[in-house]
């Protein structure tokens, strides 16, 4: 009896161990909080409207079709952006970072325009290229690129070059060179990029979505502050947080897969 | 897995033949007219204070450097670019953390890579941690690999910058051992720079003492194998080869002791 009562908890502190739930104590406390305050009145529905009135207007959405479709597009501006900006920024990350002459003709430039802020192209990029998905994408192909840029170079350049020397001599082509120790020892650093450049991607997709947008959650958002739909625009900003998180773990299941021996690891 | 399955039988060591070699950086010169025979199969020692210029001649040996005047025959052959005759084991072990111990045995290798690098762990008794990544080794164990991968292709003239200058006296005793009786096995030519001329006279069929750039004593060791370190021809040796290095300063040294 004792046995299987000790097995049943060990099994189920297993399942829940105190480290698993400390980090979720906090942000439930205070969703239990507010709750017991929009109830009470004391926090207006027009300022913070109750946690449950957030989750009757995800269901109301999503049974419109609504959040589905609104989330389907940001998702596929964020990714279409994100695969040319990630792309562009890889290659000139990777040229620059092996070729000298190539570092001498582009760097500098890349740099200046890097210290522009990207969002502060948006009247340009209306210009160019009107009110269409095509602005945005382009204002997260900006985001996206320079972090993937900077790091890969950064990791290109900071690889050990005795490592490369042992390579040469012990007679790797320039190819297998890179493939077998550039491209693996900058891994670490592009990740490192990816991780910020996905982070930069949902912001300069929020900013392009709540202006003149038709569709996306930005736009979700910017139509129910019309309406006074408070509940909305919360759930809006809360699928940003979500959507970012998720991306945050894409990356970290990446690391998990590309990075099996690196220090971060094993922790 | 025998070798003699997998690979031809082992030709000779390289025959290194170094003529009028010079080498500066800039105004500095580092070697001066340095002139060397070593014959196939020989373990040659170069030792010397730090900065006489001994990891220079191996890196100009390794091809990984260029001349500015003289030149190295191997066989007979001028060297041109990098010596693909040669290995190089380094003072760091130079491991690619992102692959597996067998997978940086078997580096550059295009057939058999996986059969040949577990032969070659297996020389250096370290075929059970084939699948291990290199950051769980130990520094000896590091070492250990970086010598199997020098090994892996069976080089006709290994070249050995420093490989134990890291290690802790008990590890680097091992090394030495594997060194030479893995040299005694392969027959291949040995070119070893070290600071520490107890591990020269120990290993070396000859000694290189190197002093400003030129060569100031070539030592022949004629003690049995395996030497002894502690017999007293070992330590003749040793004294004399440390005196032509230290030059007045270990006799002036000792008489002071004696005298005071």
């Amino acid at each position: 009896m004792q046995l299987t009562h000790q097995k049943s908890w060990s099994s189920w502190t297993r399942w829940l161990s105190w480290e698993q739930i400390a980090p979720w104590l906090v942000p439930f406390g205070l969703i239990v909080v507010w709750q017991i305050l929009a109830q009470a009145g004391i926090i207006t529905t027009r300022i913070l409207p109750a946690p449950t009135q957030i989750v009757e207007a995800a269901i109301r959405l999503l049974q419109s079709g609504e959040l589905v479709r609104n989330v389907g597009i940001s998702l596929w501006r964020a990714m279409i952006g994100f695969i040319i900006g990630g792309g562009i920024g890889l290659a000139l990350g990777v040229l620059n970072g092996i070729n000298v002459t190539a570092e001498r003709l582009l760097d500098s430039s890349l740099q200046m325009i890097r210290n522009i802020p990207h969002l502060a192209m948006i009247p340009l990029v209306i210009l160019w290229f009107g009110i269409g998905d095509q602005a945005r994408i382009f204002l997260v192909v900006l985001g996206v690129f320079f972090p993937i840029y900077i790091n890969t170079f950064h990791g290109i350049r900071s690889i050990d070059p005795n490592l490369i020397e042992m390579g040469r001599v012990y007679g790797l082509s320039r190819r297998k060179l890179f493939w077998q120790i550039i491209l693996p020892g900058a891994l670490p650093n592009v990740l490192v990029g990816l991780r910020y450049a996905l982070g930069l991607m949902w912001l300069t997709l929020i900013v392009a979505e709540t202006i003149a947008a038709n569709s996306g959650i930005g736009y979700m958002a910017m139509n129910a502050r019309e309406f006074m739909q408070t509940d909305v625009v919360v759930l809006s900003i809360l699928l940003y947080a979500l959507l970012g998180k998720l991306a945050d773990v894409a990356v970290r299941i990446l690391e998990r897969w590309w990075l099996p021996w690196h220090p971060s690891q094993h922790g | 897995m025998s070798r003699k399955t997998t690979t031809v039988a082992h030709a000779a060591g390289t025959q290194l033949s170094i003529r009028n070699l010079s080498k500066s950086f800039g105004t500095a010169q580092v070697l001066r007219d340095i002139d060397l025979e070593v014959v196939p199969g020989e373990f040659v020692a170069i030792v010397g204070r730090s900065g006489c210029g001994k990891s220079t001649l191996l890196r100009l040996l390794a091809g990984l450097e260029t001349p500015t005047q003289g030149e190295v025959l191997l066989d007979g052959h001028p060297l041109r670019g990098f010596n693909s005759d040669a290995r190089v084991m380094f003072q760091d072990s130079r491991l690619l953390p992102w692959r597996r111990v067998l997978d940086n045995v078997a580096l550059g290798l295009k057939r058999n890579g996986k059969e040949h690098g577990l032969w070659a762990l297996q020389q250096v008794g370290l075929a059970s941690r084939s699948q291990d990544w290199t950051t769980a080794l130990s520094g000896g164990q590091r070492q250990r690999v970086a010598l199997a991968r020098a090994l892996v292709t069976q080089p006709r003239l290994l070249l050995l910058d420093e490989p134990m200058s890291a290690l802790d006296a008990l590890t680097r005793i091992e090394m030495q051992q594997l060194i030479e009786r893995l040299w005694q096995e392969q027959n291949f030519t040995a070119v070893l720079v070290t600071h520490d001329v107890e591990e020269a006279v120990y290993l070396a069929d000859r000694v290189i003492v190197i002093e400003n750039g030129s060569i100031l004593v070539n030592q022949e060791i004629s003690l049995p194998r395996p030497r002894n370190a502690g017999s007293a021809a070992f330590a003749e040796l040793k004294t004399k080869v440390l005196e032509r290095i230290l030059g007045d300063r270990l006799r002036t040294g000792r008489e002071a002791a004696i005298a005071s």
